[in-house]
């Protein structure tokens, strides 16, 4: 289980090829454009309907609700974080399916539906390091488009990222599933210790 | 003197949100040394890294600033009342997310309006004790949602006893997995009734790592659950690895004959809270 870390770094957009793949526990570091959206945002575009602002399809979507602030008219970082991604659970497959998004950066992991999902799709979970966000604030450039503002801080954000990481490939497009193992690692353990 | 304590109310937010108290950063460090994983160990770097970079930047630690927790020791002389204290607490969190760009995190629960202050019906939360003296102490937790989502109370039977608490918290840890960003701290109540369970759990997830439980049981209790939940190997992040309590704090109260509640109260790695003394002249002094 605990092979030798591979580190790959990825540009996006990305394509089926390059999330399939990817291997399960591997770390990943990000460059490019990533989409930022949590549960308000899923709400209004797959339980509303609201036609997407721009198109997703290829790109990562980060679950989080930033700290930001609006001076003169464009919205400046204070501090981008990630929130955990299993609230979202029934959103992974219109997100995958529908927004055509490739990869979902979260923490904590997603559930079976979302497993499939990414496996009939072509797409990975990412696992961020929750809470260090002071560190990944400064390894994202800019922020480039804000939809949705009435939703604030759950808008529909577009960042440019660069080498956001460290990524660990926690759910893969073949079914495999980190956060699976080790909680069946754990019960096993829990088990034996006759807890 | 409410416009003092206000400032000092909400200056300890701030600083909550800024930097970690040392106990928790050597707890991190130390945790580094020991693990074994090489994926914990860099998530742990990483970490470790992360409170630099707050700290360097002046940047707040997790972009989760929580909800304000006020545990509040009240000396019998201070000159205002509780009342007024509220007040001053509440204007003081008002104050500090306007003044910083705080993320707002107070909504209504049904209609999940947000008040866009971190004030609103019961938040921040602040409890009171009464001590002697004419000062107050302030003790300020932000608590981050994706921890306090993975807290549970469950009503035991007195016949579960030991074991029955040991196998309800190694199920909740379990149950968490990833998503309370651990390696975290476990606040266990124990006894009690139902809400005052529930108080202990987390009062026990406030202290500072390396204190001890007041009660020999619960210390004793301490112990063998840190072992028991760091043999797990969810590590952290849920993603494997030695690392997945970096402390477990019991608190326990006397119960009734026919009860036993056992609550979990789970603080993520970011364990972060700020201590302020307010003198009766208003004088502000850091405590932590
Ligand atoms: S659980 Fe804690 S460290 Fe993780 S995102 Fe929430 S507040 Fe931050």
């Amino acid at each position: 289980m605990t092979a030798q870390p591979v580190e790959m770094e990825l540009e996006t957009p990305l394509t089926a090829e390059q999330v399939t793949a990817l291997p399960l526990g591997g770390t990943v570091w990000l460059s490019g454009t990533i989409f930022g959206l949590r549960d308000a945002t899923l709400r209004r575009m797959f339980d509303e309907g609201a036609p997407l602002p721009e198109p997703l399809a290829g790109y990562p979507c980060l679950h989080t609700a930033p700290n930001a602030r609006k001076v003169d008219g464009r919205y400046e970082k204070i501090c981008i974080g990630t929130t955990t991604s299993a609230r979202m659970e029934r959103f992974t497959r219109p997100l995958l399916r529908d927004a055509g998004a490739r990869a979902i950066i979260g923490k904590g992991g997603l559930g079976d539906d979302s497993l499939a999902a990414m496996q009939e799709y072509g797409a990975v979970y990412l696992a961020i390091v929750g809470g260090a966000a002071a560190l990944q604030t400064t390894q994202i450039v800019s922020i480039d488009a804000v939809y949705w503002e009435d939703l604030f801080p759950e808008c529909l954000w577009r960042f440019t990222v660069k080498r956001l990481g460290p990524l660990i490939v926690g759910m893969d497009a073949h079914g495999g599933n980190l956060y699976a193992e080790v909680a069946a690692a754990a019960q096993a353990r829990a088990a034996a210790a006759g807890v | 003197m409410v416009e003092a304590l206000a400032r000092a109310a909400g200056e300890a937010y701030v600083r909550a949100l800024k930097t970690l108290p040392r106990d928790v950063k050597d707890a991190l460090r130390n945790a580094r040394g020991r693990e074994r994983n090489a994926r914990a160990q860099s998530i742990l770097d990483t970490i470790c890294r992360n409170v630099e970079v707050a700290e360097e930047t002046g940047n707040i630690i997790c972009q989760d600033t929580g909800t304000p927790v006020y545990y509040l020791s009240l000396g019998e002389a201070f000159p205002l009342p509780p009342r007024r204290i509220e007040e001053a607490v509440r204007l003081g969190c008002a104050d500090v997310t306007a003044r910083y760009a705080i993320r707002p995190n107070a909504v209504h629960p049904f209609r999940r309006v947000n008040t866009g202050n971190n004030v609103g019906r019961g938040v921040p939360v602040i409890h009171f004790a009464f001590t002697a003296g004419d000062a107050l102490e302030l003790l300020v937790v932000p608590k981050g949602s994706g921890s306090e989502n993975q807290s549970f109370l469950k009503m035991l039977v007195p016949a579960e006893g030991r074991a029955g608490i040991e196998r309800f918290v190694l199920e909740c840890v379990t149950r968490a997995g990833g998503m309370p960003c651990p390696p975290v701290v476990l606040g266990v109540g124990v006894g009690g009734t139902f809400d005052q369970c529930a108080g202990l759990a987390k009062r026990a997830a406030s202290r500072p790592i390396g204190s001890a439980c007041g009660d020999p049981d619960g210390r004793a209790l301490e112990q063998k659950l840190l072992q028991a939940v760091n043999a797990l190997g969810i590590g952290p992040m849920g993603l494997g690895g030695d690392t997945t309590a970096l402390a477990v704090h019991v608190e326990t109260a006397d119960t009734h004959i026919s009860q036993l509640p056992v609550a979990v109260n789970t603080q993520c790695w970011a364990a972060r809270r700020a201590a302020v003394r307010v003198d009766r002249d208003g004088q502000a002094t850091i405590l932590s």
